[in-house]
């Protein structure tokens, strides 16, 4: 187990990676990668039962992750090369020619860590219902994870597979929301009237848990209590109160990060206020 | 005529057998269904592995999604609904789930074409072959009759990969033999002939082995070639039945676009550029009424591919 220190150390690492991504990629997705950041370093980290030494996409007697939002693909790939599941110094490679980092996720390329292709938004939470559902066929008694926007959920799609875990009583399910509040083209409220995702998932018959995206106790909490309703019937929705593009102040809190890319010089102040770290750059 | 038909019966519940049969050869086949449990004669599977039956209720999309999970952790979904709300309805989450997502999962698509009759034209798809040729690595089926349909079922139980299996709601002749093994990839010749080749698919085989009968009055040898499979498609049958007879008919109960005309005439435009005439519903929606009556009305029954095959003569 990582303290909440390392595991903010790492996560500052993270963002780091992410910003130095999509600049040298020239496009990808920082706003949500950032917002999320947090709560999956928690999770690869600490929470989740898995080893890149002995993965198989079939995920057989380990925890599953479904990155259901695939365009946050920076924060993805930098967990995954940061836990082990290939080299950082990959990383560099971020969608260009011949990489196995797609700018979204793809499982045509051999990346180990990747479950499913996702990119097509509001299909990973039924993605994940099924791998949720294989595993109580499978009598394997461990968890699938499932990572959905907020503007995502506008889909119709995450509420048909909401309807579906339940009925099936997948209760070894958690899926959980960037509740960043944001989306490409403005404030989830301003372009959708999305409203309460917290009474919306009880209404649908979930348990629901809404977390502080970017403080740890609260974190392992939260995951911590998810994981004890195995056993309810029910799946778990944990809501994480976030905010997109956390962790550099000129990024935080709008929209307009979600799908662009800093400047040289925002990239370079970026990097100031995150600070360099023990575990270095790719 | 050398084939018999032994008693009307629907290609659906040729699926309903094999899938009955798959299952109880491999205990990782599942069925999943959007509320048409009994449309797609999924009882019986259900009924003796409770389990393994997923009931999605009138969630397509969803239970695309779902099955593409269930096969990741080594199951062999079939998700069964009507083609159009299995390939149009959930075009984009078969795309990425099924066939770019390399998994392994079994579309079986009933009540297809036209044939699904009185619903009409919002329930009966003529373009879903289009849509799933169109997908990379997609195999694509449309077996003939009830018999060819167990036995497509249980092959494509046992491929390893994305499939789409397509069959019909109306009783129609059953007339391939009961056990013949069904080959993914392979042109069966149905009957030989030397004046013109007749490609058939699906429902329009037993059409078009009629015509042939029709054609033979004439003094015309049709030979009349069943593509169970779609895609990958037979391209050396194509070509080797072309060379002989040099002029070429393909019957579809599917639009022109994207279907196995299509297929046939850019194989054959490529490789032995032959005269061709297309039997299919051209670019047109259906309506309601009786399947012979649609058949008849969109010109895809066997007096319309007799005349076919003789302008397809008259171009050599």
């Amino acid at each position: 187990m990582k303290t909440n220190e390392e595991l903010k150390t790492i996560a500052t690492q993270i963002r780091r990676d992410i910003l130095r991504m999509v600049c040298l990629a020239k496009s990808g997705h920082p706003g949500g990668s950032m917002s999320s950041t947090d709560f999956l370093t928690a999770l690869y980290f600490n929470q989740m039962k898995q080893d890149p030494a002995t993965w198989t996409r079939d995920g057989k007697g380990q925890d599953m992750f479904i990155l259901s939002a695939g365009h946050m693909t920076p924060v993805y790939y930098s967990l995954l090369s940061r836990a082990g599941y290939f080299p950082v110094s990959e990383l560099a490679s971020f969608r260009q020619m011949g990489t196995r980092l797609q700018g979204h996720p793809s499982v045509r390329k051999n990346l180990p860590g990747v479950f499913q292709a996702s990119g097509s938004l509001g299909q990973g939470l039924s993605a994940a219902a099924g791998l949720a559902l294989g595993k109580k066929l499978d009598k394997d008694d461990n968890f699938v994870f499932c990572l959905c926007g907020d503007g995502e959920s506008e889909e119709g799609q995450i509420w048909e597979a909401g309807m579906f875990a339940v009925f099936h009583k997948l209760d070894n399910l958690i899926a959980m929301t960037d509740w960043n509040g944001k989306q490409i083209d403005g404030p989830v409220d301003q372009v959708a009237g999305e409203g309460d995702l917290a009474a919306k998932w009880e209404a649908w018959g979930w348990r629901v848990i809404v977390a502080d995206a970017h403080d740890f106790e609260a974190i392992e909490k939260a995951y911590e209590l998810a994981k004890a309703g195995k056993g309810s019937g029910v799946p778990t929705m944990i809501l994480w109160k976030s905010e997109m593009g956390h962790g550099v102040d000129f990024m935080a809190g709008t929209h307009k990060w979600h799908g662009s890319v800093p400047k040289p010089e925002q990239l370079e102040d970026a990097l100031k206020q995150l600070g360099e770290t023990p575990l270095g750059d790719f | 005529m050398k084939y018999q038909d032994s008693g009307k019966k629907d290609t659906r519940s040729g699926f309903g057998v094999g899938l009955l049969k798959a299952g109880q050869a491999d205990k990782n086949v599942v069925a999943l269904t959007a509320d048409l449990k009994g449309s797609l004669k999924m009882d019986a599977f259900a009924a003796e592995f409770p389990e393994r039956f997923i009931q999605c209720g009138i969630a397509e999309a969803n239970m695309v999604g779902v099955a593409a999970g269930l096969a990741i952790t080594g199951k062999v979904p079939f998700i069964g609904s009507f083609a159009e709300f299995v390939t149009g309805r959930v075009y984009d989450q078969i795309r990425q789930e099924v066939a770019y997502g390399c998994t392994n999962v079994k579309i079986a698509s009933s009540h297809a074409g036209i044939t699904l009759g009185e619903d009409g034209a919002t329930h009966q798809t003529m373009e879903d072959i289009a849509l799933m040729r169109a997908l990379p690595g997609m195999v694509v089926l449309n077996p003939c009759d009830f018999n060819q349909t167990v036995q497509a079922t249980i092959a494509a139980a046992k491929y390893n990969g994305p499939v789409y299996l397509r069959f019909g709601r109306p009783s129609v002749p059953n007339f391939t033999p009961e056990d013949q093994p069904f080959e993914i990839g392979k042109a069966i010749v149905m009957n030989e002939g030397k004046d013109v080749t007749i490609f058939a698919t699906g429902h329009t085989v037993w059409e078009a082995l009629l015509a042939a009968d029709a054609l033979e009055e004439d003094g015309i040898k049709a030979e009349v070639i069943d593509i169970a499979t779609i895609k990958p498609l037979d391209e050396a049958a194509v070509i080797a039945s072309a060379s002989k007879t040099g002029a070429v008919v393909v019957a579809e109960e599917h639009n022109m676009a994207g279907g196995l005309g299509e297929a046939i005439a850019g194989v054959l435009a490529a490789n032995k550029p032959t005269p061709v005439e297309f039997v299919n519903g051209e670019d047109k929606f259906g309506q309601s009424g009786t399947p012979a009556a649609l058949m008849q009305a969109y010109g895809l029954d066997a007096p319309h591919i007799a005349e076919a095959a003789k302008k397809a003569l008259k171009r050599k």
